[in-house]
């Protein structure tokens, strides 16, 4: 419990708090990082998750692309760029858009498949055109999706980006990686405190963002049907029994 | 190339020991996640207390996570355990929303046949609503051997030997080839653990492999929703 108080005191301590090595200004270069990252991610995964989505065309390399990048180590991919483009941000900054583009790229495709086909059919029975369906019905109903895998992107990110430091590309990981060097526990608890309370409270602010900007009407679709339906055709409802075949 | 060929023996005593690190969270992880998922689909208010603090769990980073293991193991800070139980913890918060989807995937109708044909609860949760719902509980289980691969890669960072320790010595001695052979070994070992899953699922669940219109698009609904985060 000691070592906990030590690590709250290095937090408190004021020649740690503020100037350009402070914790406020890492932690504000985490941020940097993060929303940095997400928004270029965001700028190359939401149009093609959109055009995946729309056509259902490439939909299984996109599965596939998402789901094999988590076995991808971010800390190798992170010290190989690091090795080409030298050490400093950039690095960094590569290495989680490349991070933050799969979930955003799965929550896009995905919310554009949640759509209800019949919707679609009738927005184009009603005389829309393919923009219009894609601007007017898909987008808005598939943004709960949408932003559902941009937060799991910042969550991500925000996490990965402590290993920044590692490359001298700053944030709050700096701490980290300095106190090991010195075995100073006390800073390397205390860095990971606020690594930690910046994730929770981004968390929180985006579980309430993801209520707010749903449109009203719209509803996350729960796995309803996956809980109540039949997987077999019910006698009742229709397949007649047919004799002499 | 030539780093990797006078280096063969370092690379696959590593890959020993990152496998060794990975294989119990793996299992553990699952094993913890049955109960906890069946407990968090039977009721509804305990669904929403269980999956809340399991994504908060989620949420804490790595290495943070690693730094506050010996405090509440009371382990030596070098201890592979730190990183072991840390990983089991990521596990789980990744696991149980799988099995919670997998058993509420499970047809209502037949587990009221179940009961009718004088199944007891026991019986019926190990003989019909565990098997039934194999395909989802597989689906999440390969995400978390993915994922669980890729982490224990960070234990190197705090002194836990795995393949990582090929990143930081490659950083340390700018051997870029030394730092790529560190990532194609950890993307093998997922595949490997990949498609050993998959084939313990056609060993286990033979009949999945017919039935695949509806609980496909259950299992490949579930994948996207551990993806995204979506869902309750």
């Amino acid at each position: 419990m000691n070592l906990i108080e030590q690590g709250f005191a290095w937090i408190l301590d004021p020649e740690n708090i503020s100037g350009p090595s402070g914790w406020v200004a890492r932690l504000l270069e985490q941020l940097a990082y993060t929303f940095g990252a997400v928004a270029i991610a965001a700028v190359i995964a939401v149009p093609l998750g959109y055009l995946v989505g729309h056509t259902g065309k490439g939909r299984d390399i996109a599965v596939s692309l998402s789901g094999g990048f988590r076995a991808l180590p971010s800390l190798g991919l992170l010290i190989l760029l690091a090795l080409g483009l030298g050490i400093g941000f950039r690095a960094p900054l590569v290495t989680f858009v490349i991070l933050a583009i799969p979930p955003i790229l799965a929550g896009a495709y995905a919310g554009f498949e949640a759509v209800d086909r019949r919707t679609i059919d009738a927005a184009r029975a009603i005389g829309m055109t393919e923009w219009q369906v894609v601007t007017r019905v898909e987008v808005p109903l598939g943004l709960p999706l949408l932003i559902g895998g941009l937060r799991s992107s910042v969550l991500q990110v925000v996490a990965t980006a402590t290993l920044a430091g590692y490359v001298a590309g700053g944030a709050l990981g700096a701490f980290i990686f300095e106190a090991f060097a010195l075995r100073d526990y006390p800073q390397a608890l205390g860095a990971s405190i606020l690594v930690t309370a910046l994730a929770l409270v981004l968390e929180g602010i985006f579980a309430l963002l993801q209520k707010l900007v749903v449109p009203r009407g719209v509803v996350v679709k729960e796995q309803r049907e996956v809980r109540s339906r039949s997987s077999r055709t019910r006698a009742v409802m229709g397949t007649p029994i047919r004799e002499g075949k | 190339m030539r780093w990797l060929e006078s280096n063969l023996g370092l690379v696959w005593d590593l890959m020993l020991t990152h496998m060794s690190l990975c294989i119990p969270p793996i299992i553990i992880g699952f094993l913890i996640s049955i109960p906890i998922g069946w407990i968090a689909n039977r009721y509804r208010l305990t669904r929403g207390v269980i999956l809340v603090v399991l994504g908060l769990l989620y949420t804490i980073p790595s290495i943070p996570l690693f730094i506050f293991m010996p405090l509440i193991l009371g382990t030596p800070q070098l201890s592979s355990l730190n990183v072991v139980v840390a990983l089991t913890i990521y596990a789980v918060a990744l696991m149980v929303r799988s099995a919670s989807d997998g058993l509420g995937s499970v047809d209502k109708d037949v587990l009221q046949a179940a009961s009718a044909m004088g199944y007891s609860g026991w019986q019926r949760f190990w003989r019909v609503e565990l098997p039934l719902s194999g395909p989802v509980l597989l689906a999440g289980l390969r995400v978390v051997s993915a994922s669980t691969v890729s982490l224990a890669t960070i234990g190197s960072v705090i002194g836990v030997t795995s393949l990582g320790y090929l990143f930081i010595n490659g950083l340390q001695r700018r051997i870029p080839a030394e730092v790529l052979t560190g990532i194609v070994s950890v993307l093998l070992i997922a595949v490997v653990f990949d498609l050993l899953l998959v084939l313990l699922g056609r060993l286990v669940l033979p009949w999945s492999r017919r039935d695949r219109s509806v609980r496909a698009k259950t299992v490949a609904r579930s994948r996207t929703a551990v993806l995204t985060g979506a869902g309750s």
